[in-house]
């Protein structure tokens, strides 16, 4: 976010120090995600909606659900968005305006994931063919910065999509009616889970924080679905894998996203 | 990834895809580097139908100044299509995915160019899609590094770049517009083959843990193959015939 001062260099070297005896500057493992916290239906007037702590990032994501019109390829298929954001008081470097390149990637990065792993049945939000179909959309707000939002959007977004109600709407006269009381929980078929790893020299973790986030020369972004196939993939960051580091980084998403995924399903549960 | 057109055979019986390429056959790939009289390198790629000029001035003075760095260079990209390079006409205006690809293509770039030799300097790379077929980001940042070299700037590799991907449940090189649309999984990958080092990857659609290492694999190898079109060019223009 801010540009490299002195200290960063040092808080570099720190980090690397620590790694070469195996440890973390908060001394997690390296394949240690950070604590998560999920509170479901934090914002009681969305359709659904999660506040999320991944260590001290946090973020929030409402979703709202409302009849649109399809695209016009797509009649036959609900609409899924999904839209992220910084707020000025999430950093003291975040500006207001039009959002920037990583804002912009950040948001398409979430929404890929979600998308590409097909979470959400769009099939099934059809109000009228070609006319009216139900729009999903998941907007995310960063309140906090400790690094990876990648991660913390996406799963705030997850958390908040798996619980999300849609209400039931039909065609009376051709107009969109609500039908009242009707409300079923989103159709959805898997549960994508983005896991982000940070390179700091020769050294791949998961899930860096702010400190670490400054520190690192790359960073890969992995998505998996509830059968541990891959979905969703971006690299970033001024430096390179290695064919051998991009196997090792996939196979290591897909065992840390079992496990997130396994905390993901106790929240919705336990909103239930 | 839609499955839109159902009717398109993507893999026939014979293993041929629809616009008749082996599994693992790239599209016809023809560089040239130089070309623009004004730019300090340029590269002009064909990548099957994609046609993509590339333009680099610098290093040179950074404007606006508050930009520039006092111990490194800086490298500055945008990837931009014309309106008339897709089917329905594009707004000219930046597009989030144009402003995406311009820093996933700045990101594969740095680690292959020497910044740090031109403090409080720019590099700026200026890349226009003319016409679209799928895989416009792997064409422009591999005509993108042509363009590096041709500017005489120093360089510790260049960035090659195929896409991999998986139609009709097989592993495919170099992924088509249509196959792009109607496929299962398009993964772009930009490789430093002297260096082995992935600076590029993206994926989007579905693979199993096998298909991914797969993916990666034939894509690191079709880098290769474009990573010798990207020397050929160079030395075309540089120890080539005369009057080319």
């Amino acid at each position: 976010m801010a540009s490299k001062t002195i200290l960063d260099e040092l808080k570099r070297t720190q980090i690397l120090e620590l790694l070469e005896q195996g440890k973390r500057i908060d001394g997690r493992a390296l394949d240690e995600p950070r604590e998560l916290t999920i509170e479901i239906n934090a914002i009681p007037k969305a359709n659904g909606s999660a506040k999320l702590r991944l260590g001290d990032t946090e973020v929030l994501c409402g979703v709202k659900i409302q009849p649109d019109r399809p695209f016009p390829d797509m009649g036959d298929k609900g609409i899924f968005m999904c839209t992220a954001e910084l707020l000025p008081l999430s950093h003291p470097t975040v500006e207001t305006g039009p959002p920037q390149a990583p804002v912009i990637e950040l948001a398409r990065v979430v929404d890929r994931g979600i998308r590409e792993s097909h979470m959400v049945d769009v099939s099934q939000l059809v109000i009228e063919k070609d006319k009216s179909v139900v729009g999903v959309f998941a907007d995310i707000v960063v309140i906090d910065y400790d690094g990876n939002l990648f991660d913390a959007c996406s799963y705030a977004a997850t958390a908040a999509l798996l619980t999300s109600k849609t209400p039931k709407w039909t065609m009376v006269d051709d107009k969109i009616t609500l039908v009242d009381g009707e409300e079923s929980p989103l159709p959805t078929t898997t549960i994508p889970v983005s896991v982000t790893m940070g390179k700091i020299g020769k050294y791949i973790v998961v899930d860096p924080n702010g400190d670490e986030w400054e520190s690192m020369d790359a960073r890969v972004t992995i998505t998996s679905d509830s059968d541990g196939n891959i979905c969703a993939l971006q690299k970033g960051g001024s430096d390179g894998f290695t064919l051998d580091e991009i196997v090792q980084c996939g196979e290591l998403s897909v065992r840390i996203g079992a496990q997130i995924r396994e905390k993901l399903k106790a929240a919705q549960q336990g909103a239930q | 990834m839609g499955g839109r057109d159902a009717t398109m055979v993507l893999l026939d019986e014979n293993g041929i895809r629809c616009d008749g390429r082996k599994i693992d056959e790239p599209r016809r790939i023809m560089i040239k580097a130089g070309g623009l009289k004004n730019a300090d390198g340029s590269a002009y790629i064909e990548f099957g139908d994609n046609k993509i000029l590339v333009g680099v001035f610098g290093p040179r003075d950074v404007h606006p100044k508050h930009m520039s760095d006092t111990d490194t260079g800086i490298l500055r990209v945008r990837y931009h299509m014309e309106p008339f390079s897709v089917d329905e006409r594009k707004r000219p205006a930046p597009s989030r995915r144009e402003i995406e690809i311009s820093k996933v293509i700045k990101e594969a770039l740095e680690p292959a160019v020497m910044l740090e030799k031109f403090p409080r300097t720019a590099v700026d790379v200026f890349i226009e899609v003319l016409q679209a077929d799928g895989g416009t980001r792997c064409a422009a940042l591999t005509a993108a590094s042509v363009a590096l070299a041709d500017a005489g700037i120093p360089m510790r590799d260049m960035v090659a770049a195929i896409a991999s991907g998986k139609v009709a449940d097989t592993v495919i090189l170099d992924v088509n517009n249509e196959e792009d649309q109607a496929g299962q999984a398009d993964m772009p990958i930009g490789y430093m083959p002297s260096l082995e080092k992935i600076t590029l990857l993206q994926l989007d659609g579905v693979l199993t843990p096998e298909e991914y290492k797969k993916c990666v694999e034939v894509g690191v190898e079709g880098c290769k193959l474009v990573y010798d079109i990207q020397k050929k060019a160079l030395n075309d223009k540089y120890f080539g015939k005369k009057g080319d």
